[in-house]
């Protein structure tokens, strides 16, 4: 009897002590969209990459202070001009159970390699050999800096999971756009979180796979529920009201409304997305001339866009890369003078100024309407009278690709987190069949941005590298070749316990996997 | 009455085949879906290779005669977002917005009435110079409005509310899952229900009691007063019954007006319902979907007129549904 009794309380004391060591967390985010599709290679956006960091692991990632932190690979080295070697970690499961190994990045470069929008990113990258079952080699077709850039976008995909045909009799693997897959609707990789349940547009289930390669990781959450939230407001109410316990993007207008509340917690933090206007010089002669360039770029007050419009929540720009980026040149200010801006109006031969046309997204960037507002109501101070017309993002685009105003708005991050991106999509003399300067509508050309961009991109030297970069950024910026703004930032909102500042980062993908929640 | 019926088909064909023929006339300025598929950084061969296997690059008058040919068919299309046949997107979203016009009009009709028939009996009452004064207030308020400054008082302030979406539901048939059999989908329904009604429910306190004072001041009422009936019957039997009929009409307009603030409502409230998916559809220019929505919303609008006009049959025997008198 005793013995029994000694046993129960034994039982007991178990039982409570592996329930007060063992809680489960459960986050419930909101997000302004939940991932269009599970099929990480599908789609290249914000949404589908925070999803890769949730269900995925990247062979390096990202730091906060933008260095690389191997995650899938324990080691990396350059073997050669062409040739990273990277030591992958072992004993790493796939969701289905499947082991990984240098097969599956194989598989996985390979179909990168297909995908429409990832293959971009992959152009300069020849091969994936693979070395044993541990290691693998990435082959450049030429001397490329940027390898270890590019492998932050290399998530193994569970290869014998996505291998066969599903019950229509299509292939597993295909990549579709426009009609559903197999790997659209389903998945295997290898990160912290597996999917339980998916509602397109209604709400996601996550929850950590118990087999997770990464027991080092301080990440307590059990269970994630994602909900996409349209309404910024709504957003907001949400969080403030209990029903969400992390949220973003949050718009600059509701940031006192969070500071002001007791439960909630407001993270921000500078962003790398540059906004920009640009002068097309095919549709004006006028900007071809530099001191009428020039003029608007210091008629301009982007200083006070940032305080006024975008309430100190974003950093005023001079130039394109954002600070940490290797052609971000210190030296180049914001040059806001109207006095010399109408002077220089006056030298070029249009103190009367003249007309033009101008549009912008309504619903693409934070506040883009009004910025363009406000940069009109600039430009009348130098007699330049502004034909307005903003638009939602799904109209914007087509308009932007006609090119069917003198001045547009565009907005730019890096995919490579690299400055030499910005040259080649933004600055570049536009080229069909390169597809350099595909978003350069202001046809701005320039033989020595063309050329130094090329060879920076051939550049393994990081020094050397820079040196050239900055010197790009400082030709543009004396050609003033395009009207810089900020860069956005980034805001985050959560209850407070919700440990979100250490898995922040600029490039907005929290990595999730690594929450503490209190 | 199969006459009727019949013209009525006829009628909703026509309708279907000039919402159509409209949606794709403005399929241009509805923005290139391929841009909301795509990154901002593939290239124009890639985004043109995407289009040509959308069947986007041909000419509008092929595009019409395949999306023709398949909708006679009973295919819509497929969306472009849910990557389902168009019309599956629909009825699965069907169920959460019919729930949430369904409680807003409950909520109309069991307060417009008590409330229009008591304005119009005793008008000088202060409690009807109350009321009438509050439903100028409300007529005027936009519907998000009203939606916001319930969020920010009873879920925000107050936290007595859930600030968005349905809760847990209850399933109850395929893919309906309903709102009314559980209390936590009960109380998320609650403040989109009141949003959604406070925008129609002065308009029919307004028209109810309008159209009472109209028939209390008719012949047959004094009549039945002058025989001797005591005010109960009066008010209920003969007037209401009278008052009912234009309500009626002007309700079942209405519903079709309801639909369109869903649209508010259920962004507002993040509702997953079809309003929501429509507003969603037009940012990302997913075409079929539009094209499905306004297609449906037309037939729905046919049908509750085609309830309403058989309703009236049953309500004033003298209303003739064909038109064949005279």
């Amino acid at each position: 009897m005793k013995n029994r009794f000694l046993l129960i309380t034994c039982l007991l004391t178990a039982s409570l002590l592996s329930v007060s060591t063992v809680s489960a967390k459960d986050l419930r985010m909101a997000y302004d969209a939940d991932p269009v599709t599970l099929d990480i290679h599908e789609q290249l956006s914000g949404g589908v990459l925070q999803l890769s960091h949730m269900s995925f692991d990247p062979l390096i990632r990202w730091t906060k202070d933008l260095a690389f932190e191997p995650r899938l690979a324990t080691s990396f080295q350059r073997l050669n001009a062409t040739t990273v070697r990277f030591n992958l970690r072992k004993g790493v499961k796939f969701h289905s159970g499947n082991m990984m190994t240098a097969e599956d990045f194989k598989w996985t470069f390979n179909r990168l390699k297909e995908s429409p929008d990832f293959k971009g990113i992959f152009t300069n990258f020849a091969a994936l050999n693979v070395v044993d079952d541990h290691t693998i080699d990435l082959v450049t077709t030429g001397p490329y800096p940027l390898v270890l850039h590019t492998a932050t976008y290399i998530f193994p995909l569970d290869s014998k999971f996505y291998t066969g045909t599903d019950a229509n009799g299509n292939d597993k693997a295909a990549i579709v756009k426009n009609g559903a897959s197999f790997a659209s609707t389903h998945l295997s990789g290898t990160g912290p979180f597996k999917i339980v349940s998916r509602e397109q547009g209604v709400k996601v289930v996550f929850e950590r796979f118990a087999d997770y390669w990464d027991k080092k990781s301080p990440g307590n959450v059990d269970r994630i529920v994602f909900t996409p939230i349209k309404d910024e407001q709504t957003r907001v109410a949400a969080l403030l009201s209990g029903d969400v316990d992390f949220i973003a993007p949050v718009s600059p207008n509701d940031f006192d409304q969070i500071r002001a509340s007791s439960n909630s917690e407001l993270i921000t933090m500078p962003g790398t997305r540059i906004i920009t206007f640009q002068l097309n010089q095919e549709r004006r002669p006028e900007f071809r001339d530099q001191r009428v360039r020039m003029a608007i770029v210091h008629a301009v007050n982007n200083d006070a866009i940032v305080q006024k419009i975008m309430k100190g929540f974003a950093t005023t720009a001079a130039q394109m890369s954002p600070p940490g980026y290797l052609g971000h040149n210190p030296k180049l200010k914001p040059r806001y003078d109207l006095d010399l801006a109408k002077k220089l109006m006056k030298d070029a031969g249009y103190a009367n100024g003249f007309s033009v046309t101008m549009m912008a997204p309504n619903n693409r960037y934070v506040n883009d309407d009004k910025i363009a507002q406000a940069v009109a109501a600039m430009l009348s101070k130098i007699n330049i009278k502004v034909d307005l017309q903003t638009m939602p993002k799904a109209q914007y685009w087509p308009s932007f690709d006609d090119r069917a105003a003198d001045i547009m708005m565009i907005g730019w991050h890096s995919d490579t987190e690299d400055s030499a991106n910005f040259y080649e999509f933004l600055a570049m003399t536009p080229d069909k069949a390169t597809g350099m300067g595909a978003y350069n509508s202001g046809n701005y050309s320039s033989s020595f941005v063309d050329e130094q961009t090329m060879k920076a991109n051939m550049e393994t030297d990081t020094a050397k590298r820079a040196e050239m970069l900055q010197a790009i950024e400082t030709k543009l910026f004396q050609d003033a070749a395009f009207i810089p703004l900020h860069w956005q930032n980034l805001a985050w909102a959560a209850h407070k316990g919700v440990n979100l500042d250490p898995v922040i980062n600029a490039l907005n993908f929290p990595y999730l996997g690594d929450l503490v929640v209190k | 009455m199969i006459q009727f019926l019949i013209k009525r088909v006829l009628q909703a064909a026509l309708v279907m085949f000039i919402i159509s023929m409209f949606c794709f006339s403005i399929q241009d300025s509805l923005g290139d879906p391929t841009r909301e598929m795509a990154a901002m950084s593939m290239s124009d061969a890639e985004r043109d290779n995407l289009r040509e296997r959308m069947g986007l690059n041909d000419s509008l008058l092929v595009q019409y005669g395949r999306f023709v040919t398949r909708a006679l068919k009973g295919d819509l299309g497929t969306s472009y977002f849910f990557k389902e046949p168009t019309l599956d997107v629909i009825l699965k979203k069907l169920p959460a917005t019919l729930e949430l016009v369904i409680a807003a009009s409950f909520l109309i009709i069991t307060i417009s009435i008590p409330l229009g028939v008591f304005c119009a009996i005793k008008p000088r009452h202060w409690f009807s110079r109350f009321t009438m004064a509050v439903s100028v207030i409300g007529i005027s308020i936009p519907v998000f409005l009203t939606a916001l400054g319930m969020i920010f008082l009873f879920s925000v302030t107050l936290r007595w509310m859930p600030s968005f979406g349905r809760g847990e539901t209850v399933q109850v048939w395929g893919s309906w899952s309903t709102n009314f059999l559980s209390w936590d989908g009960f109380i998320h329904i609650v403040m989109p229900a009141i949003a959604l009604s406070s925008i129609m429910l002065p308009l029919f306190i307004r028209l109810v009691r309008a159209e009472m004072l109209e028939v209390l001041s008719s012949e047959y009422v004094k009549f039945a007063r002058a025989k001797g009936l005591s005010d109960g019957p009066v008010y209920l039997k003969h007037a209401l019954k009278n008052t009912m009929l234009p309500v009626i009409t002007v309700g079942g307009v209405q519903i079709g007006i309801m639909v369109a603030y869903t649209i508010l409502t259920e962004s507002v409230f993040q509702w997953p319902g079809m309003g929501f998916m429509f507003l969603e559809a037009v940012n990302r220019s997913d075409i079929p979907l539009i094209t499905a929505y306004i297609m449906f919303v037309g037939l729905v609008f046919v049908v509750v007129n085609t309830l309403v006009d058989l309703l009236y049959g049953i309500i004033n025997p003298m209303v003739d549904l064909v038109g064949r008198r005279q």
